[in-house]
């Protein structure tokens, strides 16, 4: 394990004003940013949005199709934190979204060292399977899930 | 001698310290009943004391001083000579060197030293050698908690009232102070210790005097404490609040202004803090000791204070609110801030004390320059720096409070700031006489700064002018020799902004500004009556052509009515008159114009914010709308437009123009004038033959009628009812004075829509009246209703009902000659025969009659072929019912049985609540929607009706009624569904118990929760099948959510977990209402907090239930399913993956 923080001291962005949605209308993009939008990052007590690890722009919401993809960014290079990111990103859309969506998660391209290793890790079904088995990493995505079921 | 064993009894069990509190106080007591009932004198007890007093063990000797103390606090009302008082102040005195008895040495002081002087007190040199004794012997800080409280009691109290003996202790007294309350924490204490300090000043205010070297060491105790920071439970045993310490601090700080060197440097210091608290302290203490202090000590600080506050301001005043809303009055309104707040009246406080300095100071200051050269010169709001705006702000407030603040102040801004001002735009006191007479402001010149200033400036004056005695100054003559430029500056903006992209600060400073010019008082005479009209001229032309810029249009409107409440206000005969010629008169004139393109709608708002400036406006006004009404009433029923304005007139007069003066009173005649007037109107204008163009007009027209009635006395009342009561007998074919003699015979009248509308309009005079009203030819009207009721004329039915919560009833009122009874009206509803002349309407009837002659109340339970007349004998009936029940009839049972027997009508079960009514019912065919009818009655009896029987129309309320009908009303509900076997009865039966259900308040139904909970699921379920039924049904859901959610029902809640969850699953997808869904899964949500052995077996049915929810169309839902999901699936320990 890493001792220490990785990214000790990340710059905090202010949270994006999301423009008023009328319960009416019915668009693809309703589904995904808000479900994510709170998740709390596993070292630092702000939200996933305020780091800028995910925006509004990188959700990709096809609701014909039933798909999503999430692009999220890492804060530093080598964060070893990236798996977890998207294990927690996978689990919040798993639990939030109708079972009809395929979800794709990725890192965004070149912000991370290890990206092709990540993208395989977190859209293998298997490999998330075992992932939640693990009471470990099902506390800890919890807790970052926490915030957002308030 | 049994009194003696007594009292060593007492004295013992009190010393002695194993027994217990309660004993020992309880032993006190009794001692101090025998002194106060002189069964025992307090030479005797000292007498008997003297073994514990003298005890060479401390723990008895403490305790005996303890009790003697104790005597002497408890029988401070009991008079002591002189000289045993004298003995007792030697005894306790000495015995403050006893550390160990030290408590009670110092309560016993306490004790004596507050005897008021009518039972003896302690003498001035007894008084002084206990301040010696105290300042010798005693070491505070070393004391426990009370024991320092009682101390600084003492202290105090010798302070504040031997203040002369023990001030010639002086240096002694001083330093033993200070040495008394250094390093005091407890909060209780200090109250105490703060308040010793403010004494001590008050003792020696000599500057010279002997607290003038002590002063350092004294403030050097006390700055520590500043700003007061509280830790301290709020609620705990102690009642000190923050707020409390920090005054007593406060006037510790300002007590002499020998503190000045060591206290303002401390503040200005704090106020740089980033603290929040102590921002807003060193404020306060800032302006509460320059008040003490004096204007000459602050003079070397104003320079310092001055930029101080500025840079307060800039930081934390707020973006102003330049809503089109326009709430107040004077000046620009500002979020409120406490920071803010105490430095702007801290700034007042500056200027009133160190007035000629601060004014020099803010005209010569940098940064009110700049604004004044620089950025007073942008045009629009929108080109300022963000930084600039708020110096722009700040200084505004500045100038506002300053202007505001004295004449000599208002009068130096005026002839500096503004001249210069003026100067910069180029309008000098030399050639403003040109500007004067044809000065036409050049759009180019128009400065958004400069007039924001000059609207801060204005304001502030205008304050000064209403709360200043003495009414002239040199501002008022620049004032009025720049009137005219003011006007057109603020003319011209609002002429610019609009004709730009209007923008709301633009407009907002254009408007307020005429605002504020036009409601100076006129005694001043700083702005000249020409120009006062001039802005009403401006404003009307706003009004009468640019409705189309809505910002503009409601923030002039707005504008005009707070000007004319101002002028009504103070009475200002001149400016009301222009204000009645150019604003009222002109208004009342945009009503008759056609040819102008402003839209009806407006001036009808208009009109109304106009009237609502005062009585005398409301009054020209309501005789304009008249006149127009009735205009356009005699030409409705040939000109489509005219009936249209006479509806919007007449719903402005019913909402708005009608509360407003049943408000402010004093209209009466003129509403009863107008309901009189209607009637005799109302003959011409129902003349027209097609009632479905009418139905609006006669929808206004009964509206406006009710609410008039509803406004208006018992006499005017009178009145009303005798007119209507005329065009009913003469301009109808109801022949109401035969009523008496005919028999009731349905069919009788042919209803043509002529006297269908006078009818309605009857009506909505019967419902609105108030008990005490008579009621001409009550029994020939209830006939007349009952017939037009079965006609299915649903008002009529709301009069009845109205009638019959208003009648008077035989037992409580003596016997008036001629007046129907509640009881002799109910005879009429239940008993008399209504004759049916057609032949064959009725195949077979219920008991003895005989087919062609029944009583309304049999009318709903016949079997009829005519199915739109029983369905409106139960519709009146159940209004009746209504009325009834509001006022807590006994017959409203017998009214619900007719109902209830109606819904079960098919069963077999007899009702032994009705007796002999069933007989041969096996082969009765019912019409279902009769039936239904019937159920929907229950939803008529307990919802709260918006168009009568109100408090609004004067209905009868008992207190309590629902509760009353719902507790009777349960059991047999509850015991007829349990045995109903027929499926559509039980249907009935429940739709009939949701409606009681629901409109029932919660707090009764929780009572009763376990009992409901089965029939509020059955109800539940049967409601899902039908659309129309989602409101009842999310009515009932609300009932069971609170259920769910209050602590009562909870219990219930648990035995029924299964079923309910089972209900809720079914209700999750429910198609026609989102809200019936997003309240079924919020409740969800609450279930998963009951305990999980109960619900752990129901989670998986849950889980699987929710994914639809999931895709839900609405978004809340699918919010909701989320939560609901979350709070279900983490029951378990190990979620697994699928949920």
């Amino acid at each position: 394990m890493v001792s220490g923080l990785i990214n000790a001291n990340p710059i905090i962005y202010e949270k994006k004003q999301r423009q008023q949605r009328s319960t009416q209308s019915l668009q693809g993009d309703e589904y995904t940013v808000e479900p994510i939008d709170q998740l709390e990052d596993p070292e630092h007590p702000y939200s996933l949005e305020e780091l800028k690890v995910i925006t509004e722009e990188a959700v990709e919401v096809n609701d014909q199709n039933s798909y999503v993809r999430v692009t999220f960014t890492p804060t530093v290079k080598h964060c070893s934190m990236a798996p977890i990111i998207g294990l927690c990103l996978r689990v919040k859309l798993l639990r939030s979204l109708p079972s009809r969506y395929k979800v794709d998660i990725r890192v965004a391209p070149g912000s991370h060292a290890t990206e092709a290793t990540v993208n395989k890790q977190l859209n293998d079904k298997e490999r998330v399977a075992a992932a939640l088995e693990n009471p470990n990493l099902v506390v800890m995505v919890d807790e970052c899930l926490a915030p957002s079921y308030d | 001698m049994a009194e003696t064993t007594q009292l060593t009894r007492h004295i013992e069990s009190y010393v002695d310290s194993s027994s217990t509190p309660t004993h020992q106080v309880a032993s006190l007591d009794a001692i101090g009943v025998l002194i106060k009932t002189n069964a025992l004198t307090l030479e005797a007890l000292v007498r008997e004391l003297d073994m514990y007093l003298t005890s060479t063990d401390a723990v008895i000797r403490s305790r005996g001083i303890l009790l003697l103390a104790e005597v002497l606090t408890r029988i401070q009302s009991k008079p002591l000579n002189s000289e045993t008082i004298h003995s007792l102040v030697g005894f306790f005195k000495e015995k403050m060197v006893d550390w160990k008895a030290v408590r009670g040495a110092i309560l016993g002081c306490l004790a004596l030293i507050r005897r008021k002087s009518v039972v003896g007190m302690v003498t001035g040199s007894d008084a002084k050698a206990i301040a010696r004794s105290f300042l010798q012997n005693l070491q505070v800080q070393s004391l426990g908690q009370y024991d320092r409280k009682i101390c600084f009691e003492l202290l105090d109290y010798l302070l504040e009232h031997h203040a002369d003996t023990v001030a010639s202790l002086e240096e002694d007294l001083i330093f033993g102070t200070c040495e008394a309350i250094d390093l005091e924490k407890d909060p209780e204490c200090l109250m105490f210790a703060f308040h010793i300090v403010d004494s001590l000043a008050r003792l020696y205010p000599d500057p010279s005097g002997p607290l003038a070297s002590f002063a350092r060491d004294l403030f050097d105790i006390l700055a520590p404490y500043f700003p007061i920071h509280f830790t301290h439970p709020t609620s705990g045993d102690t009642h000190v609040q923050r707020d409390d310490l920090s005054r007593t601090l406060m006037s510790a700080f300002s007590s002499t202004p020998l503190f000045e060197p060591f206290v303002i440097p401390l503040l200005l210091e704090k106020l740089s803090s980033s603290l929040q608290s102590a921002k807003i302290d060193s404020l306060k203490y800032l302006r509460v000791c320059s008040s003490k202090y004096g204007a000459e000590r602050i003079a070397k600080y104003a320079g310092d204070i001055w930029s101080a506050l500025k840079d307060t301001l800039y930081t934390y005043l707020g973006e102003p609110a330049f809503s089109s809303t326009l709430a107040s009055i004077d000046g620009i309104d500002f979020p409120k801030d406490e920071i803010v707040i105490e430095a702007l009246s801290l700034l007042q406080q500056l200027v009133v004390q160190n007035s000629g300095q601060l004014v020099t100071l803010i005209v010569d200051d940098e940064d009110v320059n700049f604004i004044i050269n620089t950025i007073a010169s942008y045009e629009m709001y929108d080109t300022i720096s963000v930084q600039e705006k708020k110096k722009l702000h700040a200084i505004g407030r500045i100038l506002y409070i300053t202007a505001k603040t004295s004449i000599p102040s208002c009068n130096a801004l005026f002839q500096s700031l503004f001249l210069r001002m003026m100067d910069n735009l180029g309008f000098s006191v030399s050639n403003v006489d040109g500007l004067q007479s044809g000065g036409i402001f050049d759009s180019q010149r128009v400065k958004f700064g400069f007039l924001y200033i000059c609207i801060e400036l204005l304001a502030g004056c205008r304050e000064l002018v209403i709360l200043s005695e003495e009414k002239q100054g040199t501002y008022c003559t620049i004032l009025h020799s720049f009137s005219n430029v003011l006007f057109n500056a603020f003319g011209s903006v609002l002429a610019v902004s609009a004709d730009r992209c209007p923008f709301d600060p633009d407009i907002y400073i254009g408007v307020k500004g005429l605002q504020i010019l036009a409601m100076f008082h006129l005694d001043v005479f700083p702005i000249p009556k020409s120009t006062f009209e001039n802005i009403l001229k401006k404003f009307m032309s706003i009004i009468i052509d640019d409705f189309n810029k809505t910002v503009l249009w409601n923030a002039t409107l707005k504008a005009l009515f707070h000007i004319g409440s101002f002028v009504q206000n103070i009475s200002e005969s001149e400016k009301a008159m222009s204000y009645r010629s150019f604003v009222v008169d002109k208004t009342m004139e945009l009503l008759s114009l056609h040819d102008i393109a402003l839209p009806f709608s407006l001036k009808v708002e208009a009109l109304s914010d106009i009237g609502m400036t005062g009585m005398k406006n409301m009054l020209t006004i309501l005789q304009g709308l008249e006149g127009t009404v009735f205009a356009n009433l005699s030409e409705a029923c040939r000109n489509l437009t005219s009936s249209e304005i006479a509806v919007q007139l007449l719903e402005c007069y019913s909402c708005k123009l009608l509360p407003w003066v049943n408000e402010n009173g004093g209209a009466e005649e003129f509403v009863v004038q107008f309901a009189v007037e209607i009637w005799s109107q109302a003959g011409n204008s129902m003349d027209s033959n097609a009632p479905s163009e009418e139905k609006g007009l006669l929808d206004a027209m009964m509206k406006a009628m009710k609410v008039s009635v509803g406004c208006c006395s018992v006499e005017s009342q009178n009145v009303i009812i005798q007119k209507a009561y005329s065009m009913l007998s003469t301009h109808t074919s109801f022949q109401l004075n035969d009523v008496e003699r005919l028999p009731l015979t349905f069919g009788k009248y042919d209803i043509s829509p002529r006297d269908e509308g006078i009818l309605l309009l009857f009506t909505s005079v019967i419902i609105a009246l108030r008990p005490k009203t008579h009621i001409p030819n009550i029994r020939g009207l209830l006939h007349l209703f009952i017939l037009t009721l079965l006609r299915g004329v649903v008002p009529v039915a709301q009069a009845l009902g109205s009638m019959f919560n208003k009648l008077i009833s035989k037992s409580s009122v003596v016997e008036k000659s001629g007046e129907l009874t509640l009881e002799e009206a109910l005879d009429v509803i239940f008993n008399t025969k209504i004759v049916f002349s057609c032949n064959n309407m009725l195949q077979r009837c219920n008991g003895s009659s005989n087919g062609s002659e029944m009583a309304l109340t049999d009318l709903c339970l016949s079997i009829t072929n005519d199915r739109s007349l029983q369905t409106n004998a139960i519709c009146g009936l159940s209004w009746i019912g209504k009325g009834l029940l509001l006022r807590g009839h006994e017959k409203i049972k017998d009214i619900t049985m007719i109902f209830i027997e109606c819904l079960i009508s098919d069963t077999k079960i007899s009702l032994p609540l009705i007796e002999g009514s069933h007989e041969n019912n096996e082969e009765q065919k019912w019409d279902p929607l009769a039936r239904k009818c019937a159920a929907e009655a229950f939803h008529v009896l307990m919802s709260d009706a918006e168009v009568c029987l109100n408090k609004k129309f004067h209905a009868t309320i008992r207190p309590l009624y629902k509760q009353r009908f719902f507790s009777s009303m349960m059991p047999i509900f509850q015991q007829l569904i349990s045995r109903s076997d027929s499926s559509l009865s039980r249907c009935l039966l429940l739709r009939a118990f949701a409606h009681v259900m629901s409109d029932t308040p919660l707090i009764v139904i929780l009572n009763e929760a376990k009992k409901l909970i089965p029939i509020l699921l059955d109800c539940l379920s049967m409601l899902t099948k039908d659309i129309q039924d989602k409101d009842i049904l999310y009515g009932l859901l609300l009932v069971l959510s609170g259920m769910l959610t209050e602590k009562n029902g909870q219990e219930a809640v648990i035995e029924n977990a299964h079923i309910i969850i089972n209900c809720l699953i079914k209700l999750v997808d429910y198609p026609h209402k989102t809200l019936v869904r997003e309240t079924a899964i919020q409740c969800l949500v609450a279930l998963s907090e009951l305990p999980h052995a109960r619900i752990y077996p129901l989670r998986t049915q849950v889980l699987r239930a929710l994914p639809k929810c999931l895709d839900d169309t609405k978004r809340s839902v699918r919010h909701e399913a989320v939560k609901c999901r979350q709070a279900w699936a983490s029951i378990a320990s190990s979620r697994s993956i699928r949920f």
